[in-house]
């Protein structure tokens, strides 16, 4: 990979003003990389957009975080991952640390508590709204296997009471399985 | 330092659990944080929640910042938010290393897939208990009798402003909000 040259001041402050103007989750990042990654400073190509964006959805936490990790990797190495991080983390640690301090006032306030009643029920829309999305796709990729592990896991989850942690390592070694015997069957040209 | 590295265990095991981002978070924090730890309530989920609308930043940050301030100060929410980053960044990272030099590794792909329908399944979870909150108070069934129709009008309309009218997150919330004051603060519902 050749790389180009990219100050680490530079690295740092697109990271903070990338994650001080992203509003509605880490999805909205990528193209924001693209502007300023790809098109102004023609660090990388949209292709390697693509792999990186995967790379950090395929892992686990805040999309975003990890994105910030895997594009400063991708243009500075180990240090431009733990500056892209830090980057990325400050403005809603010290966002959230100021709410902390005035929530008790904040929330016992009569027309806030009003008004976040409110939002709560449009949170709940949004919720809905990116499930339905997201099923669609899933349901989209029509693998048997998906087809089952979502609403099994929802039933497990909101019915049972099932521990989500156990969900999750089970969905992952069952997916794990399921792919290596249909893979073996292919090779040995046994279709059962 | 006892209650930081229970802060910083329990938010690297949200972090470590979480696939799929932002809502994908919700069921995890609601494991460890609300009903292990109790170092939040419900009430105080949906608030986060909602203050993540607003502010930019994801809400797995969102809520370790906060939880760690109440909960010691600020080192509290440092240490907090690393617990809750650190795998991720580190497993993207090696990902994408692995990812250059031996490109497609099959299986690992089929453990991704089946975890990203799981996820939607556990946020479809998620949405359930915070739409039975917020509409009756409780996330038991049966517990409470009383439906909040006010409530039930706001996120039926703003699911069809969303659905139909491809409305942005950022105007439900406006616009949800406004009716919220006008229905429970103005006319007292």
């Amino acid at each position: 990979m050749e790389q180009k040259k990219v100050s680490l001041l530079w690295l740092f402050g697109i990271n903070l003003f990338i994650s001080a103007f992203t509003f509605g989750g880490g999805y909205v990042v990528v193209p924001m990389i693209r502007k300023y990654y790809v098109q102004k400073k023609g660090l990388f190509d949209e292709k390697e957009l693509m792999d990186l964006a995967a790379c950090a959805q395929s892992s686990p936490g805040a999309i975003a975080v990890n994105l910030a990790a895997v594009t400063g990797y991708r243009v500075a190495g180990k240090k431009g991952v733990l500056i892209g991080c830090v980057g990325a983390v400050i403005p809603p640690l010290i966002i959230l640390t100021a709410i902390s301090f005035f929530y008790a006032a904040f929330s016992e306030n009569q027309i806030v508590r009003a008004v976040l009643r409110g939002m709560e029920a449009g949170v709940c829309a949004l919720v809905v709204d990116v499930v339905l999305d997201m099923g669609r796709a899933v349901f989209q990729e029509k693998n048997r296997l998906l087809n089952i592990l979502l609403p099994a896991s929802f039933v497990l989850v909101f019915f049972l009471q099932a521990n989500v942690v156990f969900v999750i390592a089970g969905s992952a070694a069952v997916s794990f399985a399921v792919g290596l015997i249909s893979r073996r069957r292919k090779r040995d040209g046994t279709a059962v | 330092m006892e209650l930081l590295f229970n802060l910083f265990v329990n938010f690297l095991q949200v972090g470590l659990f979480s696939f799929g981002g932002g809502y994908a978070t919700i069921p995890l924090i609601q494991e460890y944080i609300v009903e292990t730890q109790h170092w939040l309530t419900y009430g105080e989920l949906t608030d986060i929640l909602t203050i993540s609308q607003m502010t930019p930043g994801p809400i797995a940050v969102n809520t370790s910042t906060f939880v760690g301030t109440r909960i010691a100060g600020l080192p509290g929410a440092v240490v907090a938010t690393v617990g809750c980053v650190i795998s991720g960044v580190l497993m993207a990272t090696i990902l994408y290393y692995l990812f250059r030099r031996y490109s497609g590794i099959q299986g690992v792909t089929d453990v991704l897939a089946g975890l990203r329908a799981t996820s939607v399944g556990l946020i479809a979870a998620s949405a359930c208990t915070i739409l039975m909150i917020a509409l009756t108070g409780s996330s038991e069934f049966g517990e409470s009798t009383q439906m909040s129709l006010a409530t039930a009008g706001i996120f039926a309309g703003m699911l069809v402003l969303l659905r139909k009218w491809k409305w942005s997150p950022m105007l439900v919330m406006l616009v949800s909000g406004g009716i919220g004051l006008l229905l429970f603060g103005a006319l007292g519902l």
